[in-house]
């Protein structure tokens, strides 16, 4: 039996009447590359923004890497790594220096610093950059780096809400690329949000598809295809349980913040 | 994972002090600020002061009217520069800066009162202007260092205070177009609520009220205190930082109590 590292119970989430997660039951294995399916207002981004602790549960709960996050909120934050959907670096800063500024909120030990530091830049093969302002990268580069640092101090879990909108195919899997071997080298969970299925279908180990803040489905790939009979593809999967779905989650603003961040990418 | 266990006030001060020199860096990559900002406190001295003093509607007792606005002037452009600061934390949220900062293990206050001191350092300038202008005027200054010392620390902790207000402001705001808002009705009345530009003396009862809940009263106060050659303290400098510290405080932990709104 594989370690849990998130273990979600009851999860719901309420703003007003309207009910964005709606008792969410789902563990996910350390190790394991999760990916979190559904169509806008499925409540994709509201179940991470409880899962990193940014937004407290109506009711239920959840344990990431072992601590609660409604009680043990500063476990899980050293616990975590988050990817947000916007552009979470500072285009003021050069790529180095926003790498140090984590290195140093998560007391990464002083000697170790430089090296961590470095060895991230390789990794996400930014090094020839490290000096540079961040408001001169690219896309996919500005990508990297936030996934660079929010990995620095080797999290558990790694959160990502749609870490590929906005970038361009060859960013796409150059992202990916990445991704796939921090789980091989460090043996990192990821647990991400898309709405590509090709990634998806690629990357994934399991798949949970959401629907009006309820899961819907869960399993691999392969598991779900076979469900609706032979012959199926995952878009299929997808329309099946979500196709119904009116767009009805994302207002003005989240609209506008999301093309905002696709132009500020790409 | 290294969780190694450290006191959380070692911590909360750790991170103060990163948080506010990442802020800092971001400064040397723009300087035009700098000087955009030393126009304001120049219109001020140079067009109303010199009008005011040359009429002699103020009275100021026995210090002049340009020295006596001098320190009021500081006063107000760091007002200005530092109550505009929620708009940075705005910006920062619609990027999603704000959020990655949240999950991260930092306390909250070290968020909020690193911003601040951040804000305060950046204030700094202000402080360079307004005693050239003054030299210029043949302001009579002290310029003894402990009196320069009180006055850096001064103009450091008035800018934390107002900046510290402001992103209480933006934690319940959340969008810039109403921060704008806000921030223009907010620094007119601080602004002539306070002892600045006249003398308490000269409001009538109701206003002098208010100024006396006004912290920039304060603030001028200790900066008259401090920065002129002779110039008496009306309500005493212990007083004057008293009234800083205990209101700072209290904004900080307020922030931090707000400030993981922005990330909902």
């Amino acid at each position: 039996m594989a370690e849990v590292v998130l273990e979600i119970k009851n999860l719901t989430r309420r703003f007003g009447a309207f009910t964005a997660v709606d008792s969410l039951t789902l563990s996910v294995n350390a190790g394991e590359v999760f990916g979190l399916l559904g169509s806008n207002g499925a409540g994709k981004t509201t179940t991470i923004k409880m899962l990193t602790t940014l937004l407290p549960p109506t009711s239920g709960g959840a344990r990431v890497a072992g601590f609660s996050i409604t009680t043990q909120a500063v476990g899980v934050r050293r616990a975590i790594g988050y990817v947000p959907q916007a552009v979470s670096v500072d285009g003021s800063l050069t790529g180095y220096e926003n790498l140090l500024i984590f290195a140093k909120l998560y007391d990464l030990p002083h000697r170790e610093q430089q090296a961590r530091i470095a060895e991230a830049l390789e990794f996400m093969n930014l090094t020839a950059d490290a000096k540079r302002l961040v408001a001169e990268y690219s896309g996919g580069m500005v990508r990297r780096l936030e996934i660079a640092q929010s990995t620095l101090h080797r999290p558990k879990v790694l959160f990502l809400d749609e870490p590929t909108v906005g970038l361009d195919p060859i960013a796409r899997d150059a992202v990916w690329k990445h991704l796939v071997d921090m789980r091989a080298n460090y043996g990192t969970t990821l647990f991400f949000t898309t709405h590509y299925l090709e990634e998806a279908e690629s990357h994934c180990d399991r798949i949970a598809i959401m629907h009006l803040g309820k899961l819907d489905a869960l399993g691999t790939c392969q598991e779900l295809e076979a469900s609706l009979g032979p012959g199926h593809t995952l878009n299929d999967v997808f329309v099946h349980y979500a196709g119904s779905a009116l767009d009805t989650g994302n207002n003005f603003r989240a609209v506008s913040a999301e093309r905002a961040t696709a132009e500020r990418l790409g | 994972m290294t969780a190694t266990f450290i006191h959380p006030l070692t911590s909360f001060v750790e991170k103060t002090f990163v948080i506010t020199e990442f802020e800092l860096r971001k400064l040397r990559h723009d300087f035009t600020e700098l000087v955009t900002r030393a126009l304001q406190p120049a219109l001020w001295l140079l067009i109303f002061g010199q009008v005011f003093a040359r009429n002699g509607a103020m009275h100021t007792g026995n210090i002049p009217y340009l020295d006596f606005i001098a320190p009021g002037i500081l006063a107000q452009s760091v007002l200005f520069v530092a109550i505009f600061y929620g708009i940075n934390v705005i910006w920062e949220r619609d990027l999603g800066i704000v959020q990655k900062f949240l999950a991260s293990p930092t306390p909250r206050a070290a968020l909020v009162l690193g911003k601040g001191f951040s804000a305060g350092i950046r204030t700094l300038s202000q402080g360079v202007i307004v005693y050239g202008l003054s030299l210029l005027l043949g302001v009579k200054l002290n310029w003894s260092p402990l009196a320069l010392l009180n006055v850096l620390v001064i103009i450091i902790l008035a800018a934390t205070l107002f900046s510290t207000f402001s992103l209480v402001i933006a934690c319940f705001v959340k969008t810039r177009e109403r921060f704008m808002g806000v921030g223009q009705v907010l620094t007119m009345p601080l602004f002539f609520a306070s002892n600045a530009i006249y003398p308490t003396d000269m409001m009538p009862g109701w206003l002098k009220m208010v100024s006396h809940l006004n912290p920039l009263t304060y603030v001028v106060d200790a900066l008259r205190t401090c920065m002129l050659a002779d110039s008496t303290s009306t309500f005493g400098l212990s007083f004057d930082y008293l009234v800083i510290l205990v209101t700072t405080t209290v904004l900080v932990l307020v922030g931090a109590r707000l400030y993981p709104r922005l990330a909902t």
